[in-house]
């Protein structure tokens, strides 16, 4: 109890201080999540619609697969990036392992399933009758795919909440691809376990503070976003 | 009606679905300016019908001309194909306002007297006091006035009705109705409407065709339908005979 409450005091102190270290680990987190989140969202709610959509031969198999991605252990996605990009690996020439870049990839495969399948979820989840109604009315293919994920608004920023929530709090993937080095890799996660380890539980809780407050303020401002500008009023 | 040229020609027109046969329209005529009622049982083809004459769907075998321009295949130019609309017996309104939606297909046009059409439409379907409305508050009556007033707002030229007064009071009956009415007599818009109702048939329609099992038993003017049918399948349909 006095390790969370002396944590929480450092956490202010931190912040106020304008802690040059936590502000440097706050906004490596902060760009590598938010190029995961947007590559993923970029790709995943298109493919995830588009499933939603289009019915053919082997769906099922393809949604068999996507839920299973849904839930691919953040270690297991890291083996695989890290055995990609090692020396030996398939990309190896392009030396992105222990670098951001290996760690958005890491991001990319662990938040594309789930932003994919949920947005293909809510496609789905649409009245079966509105894609000829809106056929009917007059809309081009390119037009009824925006007005559908227009109106599967709220599951489309479910997933892209899901899969924020999936990278901002992962660990174990970028600190395999990552390696948490100081300066370079180093993020709120990967920082916290360190801190965790070195037995420096106030600074660790007050990382965790700023990371808890950081998806805080990241899920309202999708929410804002979901609840303001998708509708026209 | 005969002397005129058809809107839509329909000539050994099938439609199936997984090798069934659920349409098989030897040959109809829709004339420009007219309405023609579509009466039958359940399950008879008549929505089968709107979505072809809607170009949803393509007929399976068959040749369908619209306008002079035949159809069937691969479905006609977005100017040509936006000259039809539909407004189905369940009208889905999307998650908007009731002005947006009686918008939004002068919007996928890029009109730009959006308010001023959607304002005369709403007003004919008596709900301009409802513009700012959720679209999800609506009744079934409101909810199929606003889909009326999306069709109309297109200036369509044909409007294509399935069953669009299904379930509903009769006050809204009789407005729709009106406004059915009045639209093909001031505007010339051709209708093709989906009923089961006799009698709406009769107070609406021009014409009457009666399908059974997918086939146009007969098509006539309504007054000779009702009064001198020449299959004695029609004349049960009519009074109410058929078992089906």
């Amino acid at each position: 109890m006095h390790d969370m409450f002396s944590g929480l005091l450092q956490a202010i102190d931190l912040i106020l201080n304008l802690d040059p270290l936590l502000f440097e680990i706050i906004l490596r987190s902060l760009y590598m999540s938010g190029i995961a989140l947007f590559i993923s969202t970029a790709l995943g709610i298109p493919v995830g619609a588009w499933l939603g959509f289009k019915k053919f031969a082997g769906r099922k198999v393809v949604t068999i697969f996507l839920y299973t991605g849904m839930g691919l252990p953040p270690v297991v996605v890291g083996l695989f990036v890290y055995l990609i990009f090692s020396r030996s690996g398939p990309l190896g020439d392009l030396q992105w392992l222990f670098s951001l870049k290996a760690m958005i990839v890491a991001q990319v495969v662990i938040s594309f399933p789930l932003v994919a399948g949920f947005s293909m979820a809510a496609v789905m989840g649409l009245d079966p009758n509105l894609a000829r109604q809106l056929q009917s009315l007059g809309a081009t293919p390119w037009q009824m795919g925006v007005t559908m994920l227009t109106e599967a608004r709220t599951g489309v920023f479910a997933s892209v909440v899901a899969g924020f929530g999936s990278i901002i709090s992962e660990v174990g993937a970028v600190m395999m691809v990552g390696g948490n080095i100081e300066g370079r890799t180093r993020v709120l996660t990967t920082a916290i376990v360190l801190e965790t380890r070195k037995g420096n539980f106030d600074l660790a809780i007050a990382l965790s503070i700023v990371l808890l407050s950081l998806s805080f303020l990241t899920n309202t401002l999708i929410l804002r976003l979901q609840e303001g500008n998708f509708v026209r009023r | 009606m005969s002397g005129a040229n058809p809107l839509y020609r329909l000539q050994n027109v099938t439609r199936q679905y997984d090798g069934r046969v659920v349409l098989n329209v030897t040959h109809l005529e829709i004339f420009q300016g007219e309405i023609l009622a579509l009466v039958g049982p359940s399950g008879a083809g008549k929505s089968t019908l709107l979505r072809l004459l809607n170009f949803l769907e393509a007929a399976s075998s068959g040749q369908i001309t619209f306008a002079g321009r035949a159809v069937n295949g691969a479905p006609p130019p977005l100017p040509v194909r936006r000259t039809v609309t539909t407004v189905f017996q369940r009208s889905v309104l999307l998650n908007r306002t009731v002005f947006e939606n009686v918008a939004y297909g002068l919007r996928l046009r890029g009109d730009r007297k959006v308010r001023a059409k959607v304002y005369e439409q709403l007003v004919q379907v008596r709900l301009e006091h409802m513009a700012r409305a959720k679209a999800q508050s609506l009744s079934g009556g409101e909810i199929q006035r606003v889909a009326l007033a999306r069709a109309l707002a297109l200036r369509p030229r044909v409007l294509l009705l399935d069953e669009p007064t299904a379930n509903l009071d009769p006050a809204n009956v009789a407005l729709i109705e009106t406004i059915i009415a009045a639209v093909n007599r001031r505007h010339g818009v051709t209708v093709a409407l989906v009923t089961h109702n006799t009698f709406q048939a009769r107070r609406l329609a021009h014409r009457t065709a009666l399908i059974l099992e997918g086939r146009i038993v007969e098509v006539a003017p309504t007054e000779t339908i009702f009064t001198a049918p020449a299959d004695p399948r029609t004349g049960a349909f009519i009074r109410g005979e058929m078992v089906y």
